[in-house]
């Protein structure tokens, strides 16, 4: 089974305060510490334990800058085979058509049975994976919360509804993925696993390689243009209490008491 | 020029969702002319019911009614719209799970602008549109602009919109079946199954009255007891967001959000929880919301009565001593 695998590096919303900058053209970069977006760690997770079992190789690739080689370095570290940086003045900028519109041409100059994205990413759009499908006329399923390989020919895969339901399907391959996190348990990456890949060679697309024209991909190609980042004036919010953490805990069990909180 | 758009009508088990009140309004926040048409796709007694409960709402419902739509499946339902859908077409579709696998595909298939997860309109400029979005979990949003004048797909978040319950329309059912069902029922290589249910968990956190909900904010499996240990002190039980279920440190059953239970507590401890749309989703009833968290930015502030900027591994345990105490 030749999988690909779609994965983006993006600020690790769990260790940083995202705030936007000045002219509110983009968020504030200072000591922004960026990492694998989590939904991708559980795609790559899933490709690796379906080689496991049913062999073949496993390919990360993703659209971004020389600051991007580290995500694939890393999943390589935890187990992928080759890595591949599109990477293209170009692209910058682009909407998630244009991001779909770049692996399109990748998936076509390769021969996978199996492409799997993340089921959403920083921007929470959630439309690539949909996306890429649609463009390469192949069959898609979202919120993949669980993978079964029948055959050569055939998965069976869970989407996860509301409810945390799954809804089970079988699908013919090949066939484009979007994976929810909890799918597995993403392996851990040690620093003798980074240290292993960090002399080998990523080999760079650019729009020229994949073929594909300036004016599909980027801020010309975008049909969906995001004008500026805000914070939106809301409600008040919470009353925030303030004091010693004494004083903080006094408040809230009399506060708990009121309202039936505490039994 | 006042825009037509079209709806799509989540429903299931002959029950039109909460979000086909929402659409109307959010039709009327993109284009406050606009000419709004329902579109429920679906079979038999079911499908008659949702139309002709969508019917007090919009002023023209579509019905596409044939046994092997049944069950809503992305593939086929895409090919449906894109028979029935007038070129040029502006669509919304609720941001749920079926939305999510309809709608990138169908605005690549329609060839028309997407904009994913809309929770606000700020204007129509001509036909240039922009929408409102939230990323990195809700901590910033932005305005996204785009072109409808060649038709869009747009998805908007439930709950935002307010919900119209007027119904005060008597629409007029339209049969699109001939149409959408010409040259025969669509292809698709995704055959559906069976639904399984999430298991139950030994408590059932939908009918507790208090609930202590942790987060990241525990950031290890062996803090675990640290929430345990505060929710026996106030009679309440443990449940979580979806980061925990994830990690395998509680069991799914115990999980508040979109893809867990839906719980209507009278007070909810939300701690080390950032509050994203899914998890908020998941809690009804407008409980008493006290949180606490090391990012003073993190969405659930906007929601909760009362916040605190701290570390839970430091209040919770002691809240549990001073409860203990008392």
């Amino acid at each position: 089974m030749e999988i690909l695998v779609c994965v983006k590096r993006v600020p690790d919303t769990a260790e940083n305060e995202i705030e936007v900058n000045r002219d509110g053209s983009g968020i504030k970069q200072d000591d922004l510490v960026y990492s694998v977006n989590e939904w991708d760690n559980y795609a790559v997770e899933e490709a690796l334990q379906i080689r496991e079992e049913a062999g073949g190789s496993v390919t990360v690739v993703t659209v971004g800058d020389d600051d991007s080689e580290e995500v694939l370095r890393r999943e390589m570290a935890m187990g992928a085979d080759n890595g591949l940086l599109l990477k293209d003045d170009s692209f910058n900028n682009s909407d998630g058509r244009g991001i779909a519109t770049v692996l399109k041409a990748a998936v076509e100059k390769g021969n996978y049975d199996l492409i799997l994205t993340g089921a959403q990413a920083d921007d929470g759009a959630a439309q690539v994976g949909g996306m890429l499908a649609a463009m390469l006329d192949l069959p898609y399923a979202s919120l993949v919360a669980s993978l079964e390989i029948l055959d050569d020919t055939k998965i069976k895969v869970g989407r996860e509804i509301e409810g945390g339901n799954l809804e089970m399907s079988e699908m013919q391959l090949p066939c484009v993925l979007s994976i929810q996190t909890g799918i597995n348990e993403p392996r851990y990456v040690g620093i003798r696993g980074i240290r292993k890949v960090a002399k080998v060679d990523i080999p760079v697309n650019g729009a020229g390689d994949l073929g594909v024209s300036a004016d599909a991909v980027g801020q010309a190609g975008a049909a969906a243009k995001r004008i500026d980042y805000f914070v939106p004036e809301l409600g008040e919010g919470a009353e925030m209490l303030q004091g010693s953490t004494d004083e903080i805990v006094d408040q809230l069990i009399e506060l708990l008491k009121g309202k039936g909180g505490i039994k | 020029m006042a825009l037509q758009i079209y709806a799509y009508m989540a429903h299931s088990g002959g029950v039109a969702d909460d979000t086909t009140l929402e659409m109307i309004t959010a039709a009327k926040a993109l284009d406050a002319d606009a000419s709004v048409t329902a579109i429920v796709i679906g079979s038999g007694a079911d499908l008659e019911a949702v139309c002709s409960d969508v019917a007090a709402t919009y002023g023209e419902v579509w019905k596409v009614d044939d046994d092997a739509l049944a069950y809503p499946n992305g593939e086929i339902y895409r090919e449906i719209l894109k028979r029935i859908l007038p070129e040029g077409s502006v669509l919304l579709v609720p941001n749920d799970t079926f939305g999510m696998d309809l709608a990138p595909g169908l605005s690549i298939k329609l060839d028309v602008p997407f904009l994913a997860d809309a929770v606000g309109f700020d204007g129509l400029d001509g036909t240039v549109v922009t929408a409102v979005r939230q990323e990195y979990s809700g901590q910033v949003s932005t305005h996204v602009q785009a072109d409808l004048s060649g038709g869009a797909v747009i998805t908007t978040r439930a709950g935002v919109f307010k919900a119209d319950e007027a119904k005060s329309a008597s629409g007029q059912v339209v049969d699109k079946t001939a149409e959408a069902m010409a040259g025969g029922a669509p292809e698709s290589t995704r055959v559906f199954v069976e639904i399984v249910e999430a298991e139950a968990g030994d408590v059932d956190i939908t009918k507790e009255d208090v609930l202590v909900s942790v987060g990241r904010g525990i950031e290890d499996e062996d803090n675990i007891p640290i929430a345990e240990e505060l929710a026996e002190a106030m009679g309440a039980a443990v449940s979580c967001s979806r980061p925990i279920v994830d990690a395998k440190w509680l069991e799914k059953a115990r999980q508040v959000g979109t893809s867990g239970q839906t719980v209507k507590p009278k007070v909810y401890m939300a701690m080390g929880i950032s509050g994203s749309f899914q998890h908020l989703g998941g809690i009804k009833g407008s409980p008493f919301i006290v949180a606490v968290n090391k990012n003073a930015k993190a969405p659930i502030f906007q929601v909760a009565e009362i916040g605190v900027e701290g570390d839970i591994l430091e209040y919770m345990p002691a809240l549990t001593e001073k409860i203990k105490g008392l």
